[in-house]
């Protein structure tokens, strides 16, 4: 399945990447539809960054095989680079380089034709919001202005594929919200968005999600599709202290996982009847007073955490 | 930074919040002595930052966004170095080794690179270094930069471990999800304070309600109710839209006609406890036109 029509952007069939004795990427097969926003999830160590980096001509898989913007993976890699923007969480950007230099730069690199790049920089600056910026050296601007610069460049040649590695790692509310909405703008014109985030408010804004633990992809479906999917169900409870509470929570019977989430804690237990009767005496003995107590829709964070628990935790690499 | 001026109390886990460039990180380096103020002074545990700068170092631990570790030792040699550096007591190490241990669950890899840990896992042992010496103030720079949803958990684990046995804590974040956890926060904004106050204080400070809509076509919804009369603020969260109103009976009916005549079909919507993200936006923003 497919979030959007036409030909698959990104197809992965088998997908596997060793490094000598160690299997970084194991038999990986998705599909990614055109203008889709596809969310990458996994904890770090996962094989996220390795299959990014076939994906983007990169590195050579092992064995399997695939297509990216229509070019095969093992005999494609040029025309791969060149069909494909891509955005890490380091960037390249050059912040002794004005904004505009640094837009004239990449133009040059991706080849972006001479009569086009004026439109393309003003395109840049417009849509970053840094067109009364434009003289300013780079390595000056906040975070997130950088970052949206950084997306910019990254797709001045309009390359169908954007491969977007935590782009918003460490970036405010509104800034994260201004990239977002970026983001849906690029899709909406037909853009096929790759993602990796570790936060899962961020991952509710993606079509589909594909979550990968130890080189394995290990669920693969829309945001609602996830929540839907948990087993285990969730309690929120509502306490005086919540670390404390989560501290007397620890290998208690019937309670899989107790975390904070914000001020409440997120319980995921074996029981929903057993544990209701039994958690508010247990955080009452560790004086904790619990003011509410109710079965809720998991977060993507549940769902997460409690995916990557079933497939034997997060990675030791 | 401009004439900060705050005190956080013992014991207290305390967040420095604030847009990008706001001066978090300007903030804890000052305190941690790395960075001299041009006017000003800061004290910790009544020790004088600018006067006594080294006795001011033995008492905290301050990790930056790149803390360092030493990539070709193993996790259990880099919490050694930091033990001698510190010059933790023999007979006091595998007892405190142990307890970061349970809290970071580090101990199965403690054998192992920490040029080969996972991202997570080597913010998780920079911080059991910085705290091998039992520090009394914690200074960290956004600890859980770049780090995965489960290793995010255990780092607050170890947080408020040492914050429940008294150890005063000063830490940065861009997640709001984060800040709810502390005592008090501090939002920064173009180098001073526009807010200080606990969680529930600023929540009650927004002076309106908010409203949670479960919306198709949720980026669209949001600029149909910016120019709406009854709507304060409008942002994505997670799959839904938060809606800022002053009065969610008054206001709600409105804002669910003005979606439906946009030709939206509205899924849900109900009124729920403003989150310190809809606060920190609204108070930015009024800052901001102000």
């Amino acid at each position: 399945m497919t979030a959007r029509g036409g030909a698959p952007a990104v197809v992965a069939e088998g997908l596997t990447r060793r490094f000598g004795d160690f299997v970084a990427v194991d038999h990986v097969s998705f599909e990614v539809g055109g203008g889709e926003i596809f969310g990458f999830l996994g904890p770090n160590g996962a094989g996220k960054t390795t299959t990014i980096r076939i994906l983007t001509g990169l590195l050579l898989p092992t064995s399997g095989r695939g297509t990216v913007a229509g070019h095969d993976l093992m005999t494609g890699t040029r025309a791969i680079k060149r069909s494909i923007g891509y955005m890490s969480q380091l960037f390249s950007l050059y912040g002794d380089l004005t904004v505009e230099e640094n837009i004239a730069f990449f133009s040059r690199l991706y080849g972006v034709p001479g009569a086009r790049r004026a439109v393309r920089r003003d395109w840049v600056l417009e849509m970053a919001g840094l067109a009364e910026q434009r003289d300013r050296l780079t390595a000056e601007l906040p975070l997130g202005w950088k970052q949206r610069l950084a997306l910019g460049c990254a797709v001045l040649h309009e390359p169908p594929i954007l491969f977007l590695d935590e782009p918003t790692s460490g970036v405010d509310p509104i800034s994260r919200s201004a990239f977002w909405d970026l983001i849906y703008a690029l899709a909406d014109q037909g853009t096929t968005i790759f993602v990796t985030t570790h936060y899962m408010e961020e991952a509710e804004y993606c079509h589909r999600l594909a979550l990968m633990n130890r080189g394995k992809l290990i669920a693969l479906d829309t945001p609602r599709g996830l929540r839907a999917a948990m087993r285990e169900p969730i309690l929120e409870v509502r306490v005086s202290d919540a670390p404390r509470g989560a501290e007397a929570l620890m290998a208690v019977p019937g309670v899989i996982e107790a975390a904070m989430f914000g001020r409440v804690l997120h319980v995921a237990v074996t029981d929903v009847a057993g544990a209701r009767a039994a958690l508010p005496a247990r955080l009452t003995a560790h004086g904790v007073t619990v003011t509410g107590i109710e079965q809720i829709e998991p977060s993507l964070e549940d769902v997460f955490v409690a995916l990557v628990r079933a497939e034997g935790g997060a990675p030791v690499d | 930074m401009d004439g900060l001026t705050f005190t956080v109390g013992r014991g207290e886990l305390f967040g420095l919040v604030g847009p990008d460039g706001a001066g978090k990180t300007t903030t804890l380096r000052m305190l941690a002595g790395v960075l001299r103020p041009s006017s000003g002074d800061a004290k910790l545990n009544g020790v004088s930052v600018a006067r006594d700068p080294e006795r001011v170092k033995h008492d905290l631990a301050y990790m930056s966004q790149r803390f360092g570790l030493y990539t070709d030792l193993t996790v259990l040699e880099n919490l050694e170095f930091y033990a001698d550096l510190y010059q933790v007591p023999r007979a006091e190490r595998s007892a405190r080794l142990e307890r970061l241990f349970r809290f970071s669950n580090l101990g199965p890899f403690r054998d192992r690179l920490a040029g080969k840990l996972s991202g997570g896992m080597k913010q998780k042992l920079g911080l059991s270094c910085a705290l091998i010496h039992q520090p009394e103030i914690l200074l960290l720079d956004e600890p859980t930069f770049g780090v995965d949803p489960i290793s995010r958990r255990d780092l607050w684990l170890i947080i408020h471990e040492m914050v429940a046995q008294g150890v005063t804590a000063v830490v940065s974040t861009a997640y709001m999800d984060e800040a709810e956890r502390f005592d008090r926060l501090a939002l920064l904004h173009r180098g001073g304070v526009l807010a200080l106050d606990t969680p529930d204080a600023l929540r009650g400070s927004l002076g309106g309600a908010v409203l949670a809509v479960l919306v198709d076509r949720v980026r669209a919804a949001r600029e149909a109710l910016r120019r709406h009369p009854a709507v304060r603020g409008a942002t994505v969260f997670g799959d839904r839209l938060h809606v800022t109103v002053r009065d969610a009976g008054a206001d709600a009916p409105q804002v669910e006609a003005a979606l439906r005549d946009g030709g939206f079909s509205v899924r849900e919507l109900r009124p729920v406890e403003p989150s310190l993200e809809d606060v920190f936006i609204m108070r930015i923003a009024m800052a901001e036109a102000a």
